[in-house]
């Protein structure tokens, strides 16, 4: 049997940051199987996690002076929610594991404890009737285990999954690495299409939509992702709106209007978009609304991005055209 | 208007209910209300459809269409053409 310990090492924080930032995300595993912790007898909990490295220390950290056990499945490296989900995290597995580790002989009792948000893929009474262990779902998150094992009963409080500011903070560099690339192929192509100003509004619109709208999503308005996402994009569109006003200042009317209109049509489906996408990262958004907003949404950001694109292009060609 | 959400796919059979409890243990966002072994839907409209109260009811009276509410994923599997959306 493997040990582990309940001490977080610096090395293991370098790691979890490192983590954050996607640094080789789908390389964050620890090996399946039985692990002991503490001095474990017979007669000490079980524990059981994904062998993803956050999640697995998440669950050692909280079982700090204790004598327990720790389950690892194999859920290729994907947290306990998310590979629960998709069944990784799920009966089977659990099943399998539990018989590849004899853990029928390891402890006298019949109990694993599973973290709640193990539940999706894990269907409890099948798994009694498959290996004899009974499924007990403890608390969502596993700093909460101390409280819990007082008396096996989680409070309503420990059975809510949050979202809170420190969490939302923490998806940032994750969603920031992931549109690196696009953001700036983009910003190169509107320095070559409309100077500085355009590459400074395209950083604005994708910088909004993967850092700021993480970070005031409770305080826009409405309920659907994207149309907070079009809120924030038109408030942080607004300067270049000013700027083009400025910078036509001896420009016939329509052409003034038409190019301060083009940023409004231009960045902010970009933002929504981007708004969007992060329905995924969050804990509480159902398929079925997530489909309606696709649905509703999507088409009208492709038709704004692709009149705003043909106003600021055509503006300039009409303009040479009409003398 | 503007809310997607108002409605889901979740729908719960309370006469033919053992009351066993384990949808409201499960469930992260306190959708099912307790009250002995009376079990009750409290807050529909906070279901997220990740389908653990269906999957953990054993007498098969919860019904959910569950899945994962990502745009990215359903946006990626709508254009390659495959039939679950899946991510990481």
């Amino acid at each position: 049997m493997n040990t582990a310990t309940s001490t977080i090492t610096f090395a293991d924080r370098w790691d979890h940051f490192l983590t954050r930032w996607g640094v080789n995300r789908m390389g964050r595993r620890v090996e399946p199987g039985l692990y002991a912790i503490g001095n474990p007898t017979k007669d000490s909990p079980v524990f059981v996690t994904a062998n993803y490295t956050l999640s697995f220390d998440a669950l050692r950290s909280a079982l700090a002076r204790m004598a327990a056990y720790i389950l690892v499945l194999d859920t290729e490296g994907i947290n306990v929610w998310c590979a629960a989900g998709k069944g990784t995290f799920g009966t089977d597995e659990l099943a399998h594991r539990i018989e590849a580790t004899a853990l029928r002989d390891v402890v006298s009792h019949r109990i694993v404890i599973l973290p709640q948000l193990g539940a999706p893929g894990v269907a409890a009474h099948e798994v009694k009737k498959r290996t004899s262990f009974k499924v007990e779902y403890g608390p969502v998150r596993a700093a909460d285990l101390p409280e819990y094992l007082k008396h096996h009963e989680a409070t309503p409080e420990m059975r809510r999954v949050r979202f809170t500011l420190r969490d939302r903070l923490a998806v940032i560099p994750v969603e920031i690495v992931g549109g690196l690339l696009p953001m700036l192929i983009a910003a190169a192509v509107a320095y070559l299409m409309g100077g500085w100003v355009s590459s400074l509004a395209v950083l604005a619109a994708i910088l909004a939509g993967v850092a700021l709208f993480p970070i005031l999503l409770p305080w826009l308005p409405t309920r659907d992702f994207s149309a907070k996402g079009f809120f924030l994009g038109a408030l942080v569109a607004l300067p270049f709106v000013l700027l083009s006003l400025q910078g036509n200042a001896d420009a016939a009317w329509w052409y003034r209007a038409g190019r301060a209109i083009a940023p409004l049509l231009i960045w902010p489906p970009v933002t929504a978009f981007l708004a969007l996408n992060f329905t995924g990262s969050t804990t509480f958004t159902s398929r079925s609304g997530v489909r309606r907003e696709i649905f509703a949404y999507v088409p009208v950001m492709a038709w704004m991005f692709a009149i705003g694109i043909a106003l600021m292009l055509g503006l300039p060609i009409i303009r040479t055209v009409g003398g | 208007m503007f809310d997607a959400y108002q409605t889901n796919t979740l729908k719960f059979n309370r006469d033919e209910c053992n009351g066993c409890g384990m949808c409201y243990a499960v469930c992260p966002h306190a959708v099912f209300n307790r009250n002995g072994r009376t079990i009750t839907l409290a807050r529909a409209e906070n279901c997220m459809e990740c389908g653990a109260c269906q999957r953990n009811c054993p007498t098969n009276v919860i019904a959910v269409d569950s899945g994962v509410g990502c745009a990215t994923a359903m946006m990626i599997a709508a254009v390659t053409r495959k039939r679950a959306p899946v991510c990481g």
